[in-house]
């Protein structure tokens, strides 16, 4: 149970509050704020991340027992029955996140103080940045759904402002449209998951919820388990609402870095990490969030192959890590902290590659194509090595961060019961040469081979000039590198960060037994890495790469440039049953509603219009009208009398 | 003499001047025959009257006589005023009134 946050604690409202004052600031002050504005928002951050690291020691002080704390803020929505308090949850999950978000997230700050130097709104988009922050703290610090809600929403706006920065491109509005209306699928199942919860609990705060969860019908649980799955598929880019995460490429490059690595994707992982009372009740509800994260891991793999835009094959390889971690944590008790450790490790690299493929494009002038780079090595030594430790850290070259932590998930999937533990685990293999072989691919043809840039020209018409960036961008991707480097070492070897987690997470359960020993895994892992490598280094490395995408190709590879029909997938389950509905419901209102009112009213008009001829305006007929009746009267008189 | 005599005459003159509203187009002659149909009303009344041995018939067809005394005067002026405007006394060619 949470005990009451006090002590340093007890002003954690403060890590919210100071990116949001920073993007207020920002946003309200206007032009005046330009000449400081990027230096007050990347203090903001910095700020919050001191705290947080403040927060984090002062907990690892406390007893276990404690480390659970619940910080109540205020009541937010007092009606009636409806309850929902707004309150702080500081524990060892959330403080992970905070110090994953503020750190490399402040790290990206810096980052776009020189990516950004040219940008005559550059104050507005750290207004953004800090916005999005903000928004993804108080969604890793909620301690109820609706609160976290609020977060997720306000992810989904800041996603939306960042990806269409450069609202002049039609490309980037439609992806950022793209991008809000395909997180508002996942926000639908996320809302009625919550109303479900309250339907029937009466409560949305976390403490209560899962303390209630076994009270709940084994089919509602499942029901809760999936729309909530369906909510994190939408966040994190999970199959089948995949498709808007490499359009969001169209965002300045550290925005990409900043979904993809510190918020945003983080928080379908984080929603069933954190709701792992639910999970750990249904049994489905995790065999389906494996499921999901297996065919997404796949999809990414494979799509990365093909793509030559080099922030869209980082784009996939992000979907694929992610379903990594989803299929972590369906693995249950098992795998919720490998899945958190390989968020997190994954957060290090990725950012370090999204970061080092933004120093590539800035040299390139924005050039995203791979096939027209090449030799970069030499021009920009520092971007090539710290993203080349990215690199053998996303394809799990021994020792470095990725190893750790894929190799652990692919150990825990191989150890699940059955045909699952084979089906997850080859799965998993299989990505991982993938994985090796289109991140070769993009390392051999951004810094290797020749530097075909020299023979081309860019958009201007002028020629390329490559230069390192400067030190303002170099700083972070080396910190980064670094993070890359050590941090699947620090987390997995000894269960560190899964002992940490426990009193969030529960204890990390033994993996189950395994058909091939660890050995035999590890080797196999590495074997296939290999291969991949390998298979890169034949394909790419050893003959010159045409400048030109090579047309007409076989069919494996125009299905995975065409996204392996990932939109037309969306188009057909979502967009174009929702567009029949509308239609429906137009024709319904047009014909129906308005037919019967407008017909009642054409009814009385018409007949009203016939009526108006009797009066002629001659007497004589008016006369015998009433001649007529006084008849008819008379008549009707006598009838009444005499019968 | 049996009051039926009576009777029968008002009726013939009643619808006597009931047609002649109907088809006659002179607003004059239309006018006369209103008359007639009130007239013809009177002698109802009387000839009721005599019947029962009761006074109220009588005094009901001097009320007659003089709400139609007053028509006649009103009636008169209009079809006077209605001549001079549009030089017809015809009562089809007043039928600007209409839907």
């Amino acid at each position: 149970m949470p005990v009451p946050a006090g002590g340093i604690a007890a002003a954690a409202w403060l890590l919210l509050a100071l990116p949001a004052l920073g993007a207020t600031v920002l946003l309200v002050g206007g032009r005046r704020t330009n000449g400081w504005g990027h230096l007050l928002g990347c203090l903001t951050i910095v700020a919050a991340f001191g705290y947080g690291l403040a927060l984090f020691l002062n907990s690892t002080g406390l007893p276990v027992a404690q480390r659970v704390q619940n910080l109540h803020l205020f009541s937010w929505i007092p009606v009636g029955n409806l309850q929902v308090d707004f309150g702080l949850r500081l524990d060892p999950l959330s403080l992970t996140f905070v110090l994953l978000i503020t750190g490399v997230g402040g790290l990206i700050h810096i980052y776009s103080i020189g990516y950004m130097s040219h940008d005559r709104d550059r104050r507005k988009f750290f207004a953004y940045l800090n916005l999005f922050v903000a928004s993804m703290l108080l969604l890793v610090l909620a301690n109820g759904f609706v609160t976290l809600y609020l977060g997720w929403e306000g992810v989904g706006l800041a996603s939306y402002l960042l990806i269409g920065w450069y609202q002049d491109r039609p490309s980037a509005a439609t992806a950022a449209k793209k991008a809000f209306l395909m997180n508002r699928v996942g926000d639908v199942g996320l809302a009625i998951a919550i109303f479900i919860l309250y339907t029937h609990l009466h409560t949305t705060q976390f403490t209560e919820v899962f303390a209630l969860a076994h009270t709940l019908s084994p089919a509602t649980l499942t029901a809760v388990a999936m729309l909530l799955l369906l909510g994190a598929c939408g966040k994190s880019g999970q199959f089948p609402l995949q498709a808007w995460l490499p359009d969001a490429m169209e965002g300045p490059t550290p925005v990409s870095a900043l979904i993809h690595a510190a918020t945003m994707v983080t928080a379908g992982v984080y929603l069933v990490a954190r709701s792992h009372p639910i999970y750990d009740l249904t049994a489905n509800g995790r065999l389906l969030v494996t499921i999901i994260g297996t065919i997404t891991l796949l999809i990414g793999c494979v799509i990365g192959c093909a793509y030559d835009d080099i922030k869209k094959v980082l784009a996939y390889s992000t979907v694929s890590q992610i379903g990594y971690m989803m299929l972590a944590v369906g693995l249950g008790p098992v795998g919720y902290a490998l899945g958190i450790a390989h968020l997190l490790s994954h957060g290090f690299f990725k950012a370090g590659l999204f970061l080092g493929a933004g120093s590539v494009m800035h040299a390139m002038d924005d050039e995203t194509d791979m096939r027209r780079f090449g030799g970069l090595l030499r021009r920009m030594p520092i971007t090539a090595v710290t993203f080349g430790l990215g690199y053998l850290a996303i394809i799990g070259f021994p020792g470095l961060s990725g190893y750790f932590t894929k190799g652990a998930i692919i150990d825990a999937a191989f150890g699940q019961p059955g045909w699952r533990g084979w089906a997850f685990g080859i799965a998993a293999v299989v990505g991982a040469g993938l994985t090796a072989f289109y991140m070769t691919r993009l390392v051999i043809m951004t810094f290797f081979g020749d530097a075909r840039w020299k023979k081309l020209r860019n958009n201007e018409g002028k020629d390329y000039h490559p230069h390192e960036s400067s030190p303002v961008m170099t700083i972070p991707m080396v910190i980064l590198a670094i993070g890359s480097i050590g941090a699947g070492a620090y987390f997995i070897i000894g269960d560190r960060l899964a002992n940490w987690l426990s009193p969030s997470l529960g204890a990390l359960a033994p993996t189950g037994h395994s058909p091939l020993s660890g050995t035999t895994l590890t080797v196999l892992d590495l074997v296939v890495i290999a291969l991949g490598v390998l298979a890169a280094i034949l394909v790419v490395g050893r003959r010159p790469v045409p400048v030109v995408r090579p047309e007409p190709v076989s069919w494996p590879v125009r299905a995975a440039r065409a996204d392996l029909y990932g939109n037309a997938l969306n188009e057909a389950l979502i967009a174009r049953p929702g567009t029949w509905l509308d239609r429906a419901l137009v024709f319904t209102d047009n014909k129906g509603v308005d037919g019967m009112v407008n017909g009642l009213a054409a009814l009385f008009g018409g007949g009203s219009g016939r009526l108006r001829r009797l009066q002629t305006g001659f007497v004589r007929s008016y006369a015998l009208s009433m001649l007529g009746g006084a008849v008819l009267l008379v008549a009707a008189l006598l009838m009444v009398r005499f019968s | 003499m049996t009051p039926t005599y009576y009777l029968l005459l008002s009726a013939l003159l009643f619808t006597l001047g009931a047609v002649g509203v109907l088809v006659r187009r002179n607003a004059i002659v239309v006018f006369m025959c209103v008359e007639l149909m009130l007239n013809a009303v009177n002698l109802t009344l009387v000839t009721f009257a005599r019947i029962n041995g009761s006074l109220s018939g009588q005094v009901m067809a001097f009320f007659v006589m003089v709400v139609a005394a007053a028509e006649v005067v009103i009636g008169l002026a209009i079809i006077m005023a209605i001549f001079r405007t549009r030089r017809s006394s015809s009562v089809d060619d007043s039928n600007l009134l209409k839907y």
